[in-house]
C-alpha cells in the first residue's frame, strides 16, 4: 500500500543498496483522465472490479473490503519467500533514538562469525543508519519512506529483490523510528520486537498499547543509564503485560553488552526452530 | 499519522470499483481499538478526495465498540483501549469487537447494469 500516494499498488519509497550503492526511485501508476477532466491515478484489479460490476443493484454496492487487505497479502507472500529460503525476519520497532541501530551493530558484530545477518534499514530521509549498518560488513539495503511513517508489505517485497539475502540466514527490518504506525502493518515477519530505552518514560507501554501488543518481544535498552535516570523497570515490564501478557522482557546494554546474553540466546533458539544451520 | 495514508488509500479502493460513476457517499466502519482516528479520517477525506470521483461526497464513519472475551472466566468486557483487567482479575483478554477498518459500502450515482 502506497501511503504517499494512495495508491494500492507498488509502494512510494527510494531503495538504496549500500553494495552497488544504485539508487532505485521506483513508482508505478496508472492514470486516467476521464471525460470530466477527472484525473485518476490507480491500479488495476480487472478480476476484482468486473466481480463488483456484478454486486451493483440501484446506486449502493457493498464493499466489505478491509482498507488494509493488500497489504496483508504482500505481508503474506514476503512470509512465504522468506519460509521458502529459510529465513528468519525480525521487524524492530521503537521510537526515534531508543537504540535499534546501535543494538543491531552489536548484535551483528557479536554473531557475525556464527550466523549470517543482513539488514533492511527503514527511515524517512538519509542513510546514514545503513551506512553505520555497512561498517560491520553486513549486506545492508535502506528503503528512505520519504513521509511515509512506516515501512509496509511493499517496500520489504521490494527491498528483499535488492539485498538478495542468503538461504537459511536472519534478516532484521529496522523500521521507522515511531511507535504508532509500524504496529499496523504486517511485513510478512517472524516476529516483532519493540526496542524501549530508559530514557523514555517506563509509561510508552500503556501509551501506545498497539505497539507493545503487537510485539512478542520487549528489548529495554540503555540499562547502563539507570543510576542517572528516573526509570522504574518494574512498573513498565508490568505495564508491559497488562497491554501483552504473553510478551517477552530482555533488559540490555549495547553498549557494555549487559544482558545481551539472553537476546542473543533467544536468536538462537528461533534460528534454530529454523534449522538455520549456525 | 497513518491516517492520511490510509485515506488515500479509501479514495483509491473507492475510485477502482466506482467505475468512473460520481460517488455520493462512502460507509466506513472503523473500530475504537483499531488506533484509526474518525476524526483525522474524516479532516483528511475532504482534501484526499478533491478531483476524484468522490469530491463531495458523503463520508459515514461507522465506529464498532470494543469488545473482548476473557480467556479465564469467559465473561464479556467492553473496552476503550485494546487491554484491561477482567472482574475475575485476568489480563489474558481475547478482542472480539473493535479492530475493523473496512469500507462496508459505497453509493453511487444510479446506472442501468
Amino acid at each position: 500500500m502506497c501511503v504517499t500516494c494512495g495508491c494500492s499498488d507498488d509502494a512510494e519509497g527510494k531503495i538504496t543498496n549500500l553494495e552497488t550503492g544504485e539508487v532505485n526511485h521506483h513508482h508505478e501508476h496508472h492514470t486516467h483522465t476521464l471525460p470530466d477532466g477527472t484525473v485518476i491515478t490507480h491500479s488495476h484489479h480487472h478480476d476484482e472490479a468486473s466481480q463488483i460490476h456484478a454486486k451493483i443493484h440501484g446506486t449502493t454496492i457493498s464493499l466489505e473490503q478491509d482498507i488494509l487487505a493488500k497489504n496483508n497479502l504482500l505481508a503474506a507472500q514476503n512470509r512465504g519467500w522468506f519460509k521458502g529460503r529459510n529465513i528468519l525476519a525480525l521487524n524492530l520497532m521503537s521510537s526515534p533514538g531508543a537504540g535499534k541501530t546501535t543494538l543491531l551493530t552489536r548484535t551483528i558484530n557479536d554473531l557475525k562469525h556464527q550466523l549470517p545477518i543482513s539488514v533492511i534499514e527503514g527511515d524517512q530521509e538519509t542513510t546514514n543508519d545503513a551506512q553505520k549498518i555497512k561498517e560491520t560488513g553486513c549486506k545492508v539495503v535502506q528503503i528512505n519512506t520519504g513521509t511515509g511513517c512506516h515501512l509496509d508489505a511493499s517496500m520489504i517485497d521490494r527491498g528483499l529483490q535488492q539485498l538478495n539475502p542468503p538461504l537459511n540466514s536472519v534478516v532484521m527490518i529496522e523500521n521507522v523510528g515511531n511507535l504508532v504506525c509500524p504496529a499496523l502493518f504486517d511485513l510478512g515477519e517472524q516476529a516483532k520486537i519493540v526496542i524501549l530505552s530508559v530514557t523514555e518514560g517506563e509509561d510508552k507501554p500503556i501509551k501506545y498499547p498497539h505497539m507493545f501488543r503487537a510485539s512478542e518481544m520487549m528489548i529495554l535498552t540503555k540499562i547502563d543509564l539507570l543510576p542517572y535516570v528516573q526509570f522504574d523497570v518494574e512498573r513498565c515490564i508490568e505495564y508491559a503485560k497488562q497491554v501483552n501478557p504473553n510478551i517477552q522482557v530482555f533488559q540490555v546494554s549495547a553498549m557494555t553488552g549487559e544482558g545481551l546474553d539472553g537476546w542473543y540466546k533467544w536468536l538462537a533458539e528461533k534460528v534454530g526452530s529454523l534449522s538455520i544451520p549456525v | 499519522m497513518h491516517e492520511l495514508g490510509i485515506t488515500q488509500n479509501i479514495v483509491a479502493i473507492v475510485t477502482e470499483h466506482a467505475k468512473g460513476m460520481k460517488v455520493q457517499k462512502v460507509v466506513l466502519e472503523i473500530g475504537k481499538l483499531s488506533a484509526i482516528m474518525p476524526d483525522a479520517i474524516t479532516f483528511c477525506f475532504d482534501i484526499c478526495s478533491k478531483g476524484t470521483l468522490l469530491e463531495n461526497s458523503i463520508l459515514e464513519i461507522i465506529e464498532i465498540p470494543g469488545l473482548a472475551r476473557c480467556r479465564q472466566c469467559g465473561a464479556e468486557i467492553a473496552l476503550e483501549k485494546p487491554f484491561g483487567i477482567c472482574t475475575c482479575g485476568s489480563v489474558q483478554l481475547d478482542l472480539i469487537n473493535g479492530e475493523e477498518l473496512k469500507i462496508k459500502e459505497i453509493e453511487i450515482e444510479e446506472i442501468c447494469v
